[in-house]
């Protein structure tokens, strides 16, 4: 891992570009045209960070949570700077649990991946809106959608990452 | 099954360096997040313009996506209208009949509320919209309410005017830029709407709760009851909203707080309108008297 992105291997700047470009496109799920009444969508842009951290953990570099939580602050509608915050706690915590994990199964990765949405969304819940606003409901059945759509993220970066990855 | 990251770089100095280096620009990604955070909870305006140059670029996709959207959807409808016009015809002629009464009925109300209005000489501030536009997004994963109007300040829109729809009151502008403008629906937590009750006048405010539907709280009076059906239209208090649109209809009867529906359906949407702010912000009320002349000080 380089300062400044992944080894200089042509390979590996291709998927590093195609892992930035596969998590702005998530964050911009949000334009579809659609009005909604309730918090219905999964932060797409989240999954897509998660599953590319888990499964390439050295595509990215550690820092790079932030700049990608700003682009998807401007286009959620969240307060600025509340997924530059939890995007690059998550990356962190992801890396602390690597030091300790040694080896991770599919499964292990579909629980940490949902604990990190889970603690995601709440918190950016608790940062948008006051504690009194009737939107708990709804957001639990975001978080159990967002959790379950997990795999299909997963599913996604292993097709977008290519053969070689098999 | 991910490779473990290689979290020893070895005895090279510079390879440790850079792991090392990478981790500070992570704890400071962090918290400059946190810093961003707390600026914009204490003002909610602070990056408007960061945000208005975001909209402005993804808008358009948005338009776009939501004109495709439009023609797609509009197929199956177009198939229903040529097979149902004959029947419709039939339904919308009786209608028209049993209709015509109140429409001379309510003809005559407005000539002579308009001569009595000018008895009073009211001066009732023009209602022409500043522009209609679609509502083309939506903060669908936020647990705020805001919709992207597809057009903004170029068009005349301007920060607080009220944005309503065919059926009733939509929400307020809280942010432009040169072709977009952020919406902040009557259906987020932070919206208060103040009403009255269509058929006594009780006034009352329209709080979003956020999962949808809105919240009418009664102002002043204890123990009033809330009956379902009861229909809410704007008061004009507070200057925003023009008086007289509908907002919400309650939905279960209960007393001071009742749950209602709001009449803008928002999935629904076609067109919104932006109309002036009801009175526009007050401007410093020149002195009523001629400002007395700073008299030179004596020596």
């Amino acid at each position: 891992m380089k300062l400044l992105g992944p080894d200089d291997d042509r390979a590996e700047r291709v998927l590093t570009r195609k892992v930035v470009l596969s998590i702005l496109a998530g964050s911009l799920v949000t334009l579809l045209p659609v009005v909604a009444t309730v918090p219905f969508l999964p932060p797409f842009g989240l999954l897509m960070f998660l599953a590319w951290r888990l499964l390439r953990p050295g595509a990215l570099p550690v820092w790079a949570a932030a700049p990608l939580g700003l682009f998807d602050d401007l286009v959620s509608g969240q307060p600025l700077g509340s997924a530059v915050l939890l995007w690059q706690l998550c990356s962190l915590m992801l890396d602390l649990v690597d030091t300790r994990l040694f080896a991770r199964d599919f499964w292990q990765d579909w629980l940490l991946a949902g604990g990190a949405i889970a603690v995601c969304l709440f918190a950016g819940r608790a940062f948008a809106t006051s504690l009194s606003a009737h939107v708990d409901t709804v957001l639990l059945f975001q978080t159990i959608v967002s959790v379950a759509l997990f795999p299909a993220a997963t599913r996604l970066c292993t097709a977008l990452a290519g053969r070689e990855d098999e | 099954m991910a490779p473990p990251r290689n979290h020893r770089p070895g005895f090279s100095r510079r390879a440790q360096y850079t792991v090392f280096a990478g981790y500070v620009l992570a704890a400071s990604g962090a918290l400059v997040g946190a810093i961003l955070l707390l600026i914009s909870i204490i003002d909610p305006r602070a990056f408007a313009a960061l945000r208005g140059a975001t909209r402005e670029a993804t808008t358009p996709v948005s338009a776009g996506l939501d004109w495709a959207w439009d023609g797609v959807a509009s197929v199956p409808r177009g198939i229903g209208d040529y097979f149902g016009a004959v029947d419709e015809n039939r339904r919308l002629r009786a209608r028209e009949e049993a209709t015509r009464r109140y429409l001379m009925q309510a003809r005559l109300l407005n000539r002579e509320n308009a001569r009595l209005r000018t008895l009073l000489t009211l001066r009732d501030r023009s209602a022409a919209p500043v522009v209609a536009a679609r509502l083309v997004n939506s903060s669908a994963s936020s647990t705020r309410r805001f919709a992207t109007l597809n057009a903004g300040s170029s068009q005349g829109v301007r920060r607080g005017q009220p944005v309503r729809g065919p059926n009733g009151l939509i929400g307020r502008v809280v942010e432009t830029s040169p072709n977009t403008a952020s919406v902040l629906l009557i259906l987020d937590p932070e919206s208060i709407v103040p009403v009255r009750r269509t058929r006594d006048g009780l006034s009352a405010i329209i709080a979003g709760q956020g999962n949808g539907m809105v919240e009418v709280r009664t102002a002043g009076v204890v123990n009033a009851p809330l009956l379902a059906g009861d229909v809410f239209v704007t008061s004009g208090t507070g200057g925003i909203y023009p008086p007289g649109v509908p907002v919400a209809r309650v939905s279960r009867s209960q007393r001071d707080v009742a749950p209602a529906r709001v009449f803008a359906d928002p999935d629904g949407l076609d067109f919104a309108m932006v109309e002036r702010a009801f009175l526009p912000a007050p401007v410093p009320r020149p002195s009523p008297s001629p400002t007395p002349t700073p008299k030179p000080a004596t020596e």
